[in-house]
C-alpha cells in the first residue's frame, strides 16, 4: 500500500479547499454540504468544519446514498445493502456542495445529483473532491479538487479520515 | 440500526419465512429503513428498478396489501401490471398452470401473488422464471405482513429480541399469525397466542413454539407488543363463535385490558379492523396504537423485499 497523502496533508488540503468554497460561494451564504456515502461523508464533515470556522457559523450538512440511483442497477445490484440518505435541511434555493473522497468515472456524481434533485431544486450544485484520479466516463468536472493524482486504472484508493481510523490519510492499493 | 454483513441476498423467492435466517430478515429490515426515508422526500420515487416488471396476481380481494405492493413497485420505478381475479380469464375457468404459462410469456421479473389456496405461490415459483413474493396464501403464510410488523416493532422498541408479544383472535384461520409467530420466534420473542378454543388449532403451541392461552389476562400481562387479529363474520356461520358481542366481551381489546400490558406497550392490527369486536375504538385510535405506522411501514418493507430479491441477480459488472 502506497501513501498518496498523509493525514496532515489531507487536512491542510481540505482547509485550502474550504477557503476556495467560501470565496466562490460569496461567503458560503445559503450553503449546505452533502457527503456521498460512504467515503465522502468524512471528507464533508472536515470541510464543513473548516467552512464553519471561516464564516464563524454552522453549515448544514447531510449525507446521501446513491445505491438506488446507480446506472447499473437494472442489470445487477451487486450490493443490496443500502444506507438511508439524510438531508435535514430545505434544498430549494440553496447552494449545495456535493463532496466525495475520490472522483473517477463521474457516474457516482451523476447519481448523487439525481438523488439530490429528488429532495428539491437547489439554486446551484457544486462538487468538491479530495482526490481526482482521472478516468472520466461522463462529462463531469469538480469545482474544487484537493489533489490530482496519477494511479493505475484498476488500483483501489482508500481514504481514511474518520476519528476512529487507526491510520489516517489516503492510500492506494496497486495490486487490485 | 443493526448491521448486516455485506453479501448478496441468498433467496430467490419470498414464499414464506421458512428457511430465512435472522440475518436475512435483518437485511430486509435494514434496507427498509433506507426506503422509509425515501417515502418522506419531496420526490417519493427512486429509479432503482427502472425497466423491471412487477406482476400483481390477486386471486383474493385485498385493498391494502395490493395498493401497498403497487405503491412499493411504483416508487422503485418498476412497471406494474395488476391482474385481479374478477376481471381476468381466471373467472372463465383458466387453470393456474395455464395462467402461469401465459403470464410467463410476458417475462415479468417479479410475481406478487395472493391466492386462497395455501401453496399456490410455491406452485407459481416452480412454473415461472420470475421471482415470486407471497402476498398471502390461504391460511399458510403472509410473510411481508410479518416483516412490516417486525419493522414497526423494531422502530418503536429499538429491537425485536426478548420482547413479550401477545397475539389475540382467530389464530386458526390467520396466515398473519403464522408468519408473525415464525419471525418473532426466530428473534427469541416470548410469543403468546390467545383466542377461543375453536379458533386456536390444537397443536399450534408445539408447532410454532409459542405459548397458548385460553384467557386474555396472562397473555397481556407485561406484554411489550399486543396484536389483535381480525375476526371474520364467516366464522359465525361456521358456528365457531356464538356471537361477535360474546367475542368482544371475552377477548375484545379495551383500554382497561391494555393496562395489564407494559405502560409503553404498542398496539397493532393488520387490518381491516372490526371496531367494537376485536378492538375498541379507544385503543385503535389511542396513543399506544401504531396501526397507521404499520401501513406506512408496509410500503417501505415491500420496497425492500422487491429490491433484495432482484438484487441477487446476475454477477455484478466490475
Amino acid at each position: 500500500m502506497r501513501e498518496l497523502m498523509d493525514a496532515e496533508a489531507a487536512m491542510r488540503t481540505l482547509k485550502r479547499v474550504a477557503s476556495e468554497v467560501v470565496e466562490a460561494t460569496g461567503g458560503a451564504k445559503d450553503l449546505a454540504i452533502v457527503g456521498i456515502r460512504r467515503g465522502g461523508v468524512d471528507v464533508a464533515d472536515v470541510l464543513a468544519g473548516h467552512v464553519g470556522a471561516e464564516i464563524d457559523g454552522p453549515v448544514p450538512t447531510g449525507a446521501i446514498d446513491i445505491a438506488l440511483y446507480r446506472d447499473d442497477a437494472a442489470t445487477a445490484l451487486p450490493d443490496p445493502k443500502i444506507g438511508p440518505s439524510s438531508i435535514p435541511f430545505e434544498v430549494d434555493g440553496r447552494d449545495v456542495l456535493i463532496v466525495d473522497d475520490v472522483l473517477q468515472t463521474g457516474r457516482t456524481i451523476r447519481a448523487a445529483i439525481e438523488c439530490l434533485l429528488d429532495y428539491g431544486r437547489p439554486r446551484r450544485i457544486w462538487l468538491a473532491v479530495l482526490l481526482d484520479r482521472g478516468g472520466r466516463e461522463l462529462p463531469i468536472a469538480a469545482d474544487f479538487v484537493g489533489k490530482t493524482v496519477d494511479v493505475p486504472k484498476g488500483a483501489r484508493i482508500d481514504v481514511r479520515l474518520a476519528e476512529a481510523a487507526d491510520a489516517k490519510g489516503a492510500f492506494v492499493e496497486e495490486s487490485a | 440500526m443493526s448491521q448486516t454483513p455485506d453479501r448478496p441476498f441468498p433467496h430467490r423467492h419470498l414464499l414464506s419465512l421458512e428457511g430465512y435466517s435472522t440475518d436475512d430478515v435483518t437485511q430486509i429490515l435494514d434496507t427498509a429503513e433506507a426506503f422509509f426515508e425515501v417515502s418522506r422526500r419531496a420526490v417519493r420515487k427512486v429509479p432503482t428498478l427502472r425497466g423491471k416488471t412487477v406482476l400483481h396476481l390477486f386471486y383474493e380481494d385485498s385493498t391494502r396489501t395490493r395498493t401497498s405492493f403497487e405503491l412499493a413497485a411504483k416508487r422503485l420505478s418498476a412497471d406494474t401490471l395488476n391482474l385481479s381475479v374478477k376481471t381476468s380469464s381466471v373467472k372463465k375457468g383458466e387453470s393456474l398452470n395455464d395462467t402461469c404459462r401465459t403470464l410467463g410469456a410476458m417475462h415479468p421479473d417479479i410475481v406478487v401473488i395472493r391466492h386462497n389456496a395455501s401453496g399456490a405461490p410455491h406452485y407459481v415459483a416452480q412454473k415461472m422464471d420470475a421471482r415470486v413474493v407471497n402476498a398471502g396464501d390461504g391460511m399458510h403464510a403472509h410473510p411481508t405482513q410479518a416483516l412490516l410488523d417486525a419493522f414497526t416493532i423494531r422502530r418503536n422498541k429499538g429491537t425485536l429480541e426478548g420482547l413479550k408479544v401477545a397475539i389475540l383472535g382467530d389464530i386458526a384461520h390467520s396466515r398473519v399469525a403464522r408468519s408473525n409467530c415464525r419471525l418473532l420466534r426466530l428473534f427469541g420473542c416470548d410469543v403468546n397466542v390467545v383466542g377461543p378454543r375453536t379458533l386456536v388449532p390444537r397443536h399450534f403451541g408445539e408447532a410454532f413454539d409459542v405459548t397458548v392461552h385460553d384467557r386474555l389476562e396472562p397473555a397481556l400481562e407485561g406484554a411489550d407488543v399486543v396484536m389483535a387479529l381480525r375476526i371474520q363474520q364467516e366464522r359465525l356461520a361456521e358456528a365457531l363463535l356464538p356471537s361477535l358481542r360474546e367475542y368482544n366481551r371475552v377477548f375484545g381489546l379495551s383500554a382497561e385490558r391494555m393496562k395489564l400490558a407494559k405502560d409503553d406497550a404498542i398496539v397493532m392490527h393488520p387490518g381491516p379492523m372490526n371496531r367494537g369486536v376485536e378492538i375498541e375504538p379507544e385503543v385503535a385510535d389511542g396513543p399506544q396504537s401504531v396501526i397507521l405506522d404499520q401501513v406506512e411501514a408496509g410500503v417501505a418493507t415491500r420496497m425492500a423485499v422487491l429490491y433484495v430479491l432482484l438484487g441477487q441477480g446476475e454477477a455484478p459488472a466490475a
